[in-house]
């Protein structure tokens, strides 16, 4: 496995990756690409789930080291399942970025992850907020990570509109997901994407041969 | 008592005692060749079928260009319904999977259930993650339990994939063109024990890291079948002289025996309670 980690800064396997989030009205739409790579020129994955569950409505979308990543969530996983038990209701969206932001920022020097939280609480509805690799986390209505983001920030400026329907903010994302994975090398595979509402959590899973096209291809 | 709890977490921080010993150990070849860790060089798979989990590994283990074992045995017992295959240090994979097989089996005595190939899959991510790649670790987890049958993948980093077919090691891409052909889910028992075999071939024709025989571990809901080897090379060596010979062939010429003096510094008895 060593003759294939040369360049890339991460170490071991990496989630490459596109993520992104967006808020619509009613829910919220968490999605990512399903390839996890190793140096930038071997895929150790194709169909590898970066949509994690860290509660009941709460989901996290993971980029940067699959190996920190995964022992942050996990980490993320137990302090919030305790911290409701606690509390004896369902944590915020916030608690859980926050909990994903404490780890990355003590723990900045040694860990190369960093993730998207997205939601529904009672309090505060829908929202989506983004933690950054050193440990920024800001609230936001939609947004994107991820190396294969790069190449969907003028699509997402232009096309992105709040208070969508469901099918919209799903065809949005779908669209912007595929955009990316058509330019990144490390972002590639199938589109999972997670619909968060009151009501419930419903994963919708696009494979690569329906995902749509664009004029080149 | 938390009986999950077998794995005592030790104090803060990383142990990276064997790291420092290391790079202070290189400085006194002053340039010269350091002695290379034993790896397994390796062609490991696994493969999810109908029934339960097929895994299949070659046999030699290298140390430089060196074949160091003939008849390494990769495929490691974790629990009588999990079995693993490791790649990268031959010490490596070796001690990790005796300290999950160990943990498992008190983690069964215990509870009185019989572990779960996640509970595993958890245990070895945990530290290995904690070690942060220093321990050279590839692992395909297989098992089947109550809640099915599952492989999975750790790697060094502590990163885990959930698959239904793999192959690891040097040899892996030659094994997994095979793989990617041939896999088709719930294969017959058959089937599968043949793709493995084909893709370790693969591997083992392809790669200079892997050779010898091949050894495949079917598991099942009724019990393990471990055949090993399961194919031999047809590359066997034949050696013309034998190298044993029998005793009497040098002749003793002059004997001498000289008692040793040992002289008692200390007694101490301990009764023992029999009864």
């Amino acid at each position: 496995m060593e003759k294939r980690s040369t360049d890339s800064q991460v170490k071991g396997v990496s989630t490459g990756t596109t993520i992104l989030a967006a808020v619509y009205d009613g829910g919220v739409v968490i999605g990512s690409d399903s390839r996890a790579s190793i140096g930038g020129d071997y895929v150790s994955s194709k169909t590898i789930n970066k949509l994690i569950q860290v509660h009941d409505r709460i989901f996290a979308c993971i980029a940067g080291s699959l190996a920190d990543a995964q022992a942050v969530t996990k980490a993320a996983k137990s302090h919030l399942s305790f911290h409701s038990v606690q509390m004896e209701t369902p944590p915020l969206v916030v608690a859980a970025a926050s909990v994903l932001k404490e780890l990355c920022y003590r723990n900045k020097e040694e860990l190369q992850a960093g993730f998207i939280t997205a939601g529904w609480d009672r309090k505060n509805g829908p929202q989506v907020y983004v933690v950054s690799l050193g440990g920024m986390l800001i609230s936001q209505p939609v947004t994107i990570a991820g190396s294969g983001s790069t190449y969907i920030y003028g699509y997402v400026d232009a096309k992105y509109k709040p208070n969508m329907s469901r099918e919209q903010c799903l065809q949005f994302a779908t669209n912007a997901l595929a955009l990316a994975m058509g330019r990144d090398n490390v972002s590639g595979g199938v589109v999972h994407l997670v619909v968060i509402t009151e009501e419930g959590v419903e994963h919708v899973v696009v494979p690569g041969d329906k995902l749509p096209r664009f004029h080149d291809e | 008592m938390a009986l999950s709890n077998v794995l005592q977490t030790p104090a803060a921080g990383f142990n990276f005692d064997n790291a420092t010993r290391n790079a202070a150990l290189q400085s006194f070849f002053k340039g010269a060749e350091t002695p290379k860790a034993m790896k397994t060089g390796t062609t490991i798979a696994g493969v999810v079928f109908k029934d339960g989990v097929v895994l299949g590994a070659d046999t030699r283990a290298t140390s430089s260009e060196v074949v160091a074992d003939k008849m390494c045995a990769k495929i490691h017992y974790i629990a009588p319904n999990i079995y693993c295959c490791g790649a990268g240090t031959a010490a490596d994979t070796e001690k990790t999977t005796e300290l999950l097989s160990s943990n498992l089996s008190i983690f069964s005595l215990n509870s009185g259930r019989k572990p779960r190939v996640i509970m595993a899959v958890n245990i070895l991510q945990d530290m290995l993650y904690r070690y942060h790649g220093q321990i050279g670790a590839n692992l395909i987890l297989g098992g089947v339990d109550c809640t099915g049958n599952h492989l999975f993948t750790v790697g060094p980093y502590g990163s885990v994939i959930k698959v239904p077919f793999l192959s690891m090691g040097s040899g892996d891409l030659a094994a997994l063109g095979i793989l990617e052909d041939g896999f088709r889910p719930n294969m017959e028992l058959n089937e599968a024990k043949e793709l493995v075999r084909a893709s370790i071939q693969a591997g083992i024709m392809c790669d200079l890291g892997s050779g010898n025989n091949i050894d495949v571990c079917v598991i099942t809901r009724q019990g393990v079948d471990y055949i090993r080897p399961y194919r031999e090379s047809e590359y066997k060596d034949d050696r013309k002289i034998k190298y044993k010979y029998r005793p009497g062939t040098t002749p003793v010429l002059t004997e001498k025996v000289v008692p040793l003096k040992l002289e008692v510094v200390a007694e101490t008895v301990q009764r023992m309670d029999t009864v």
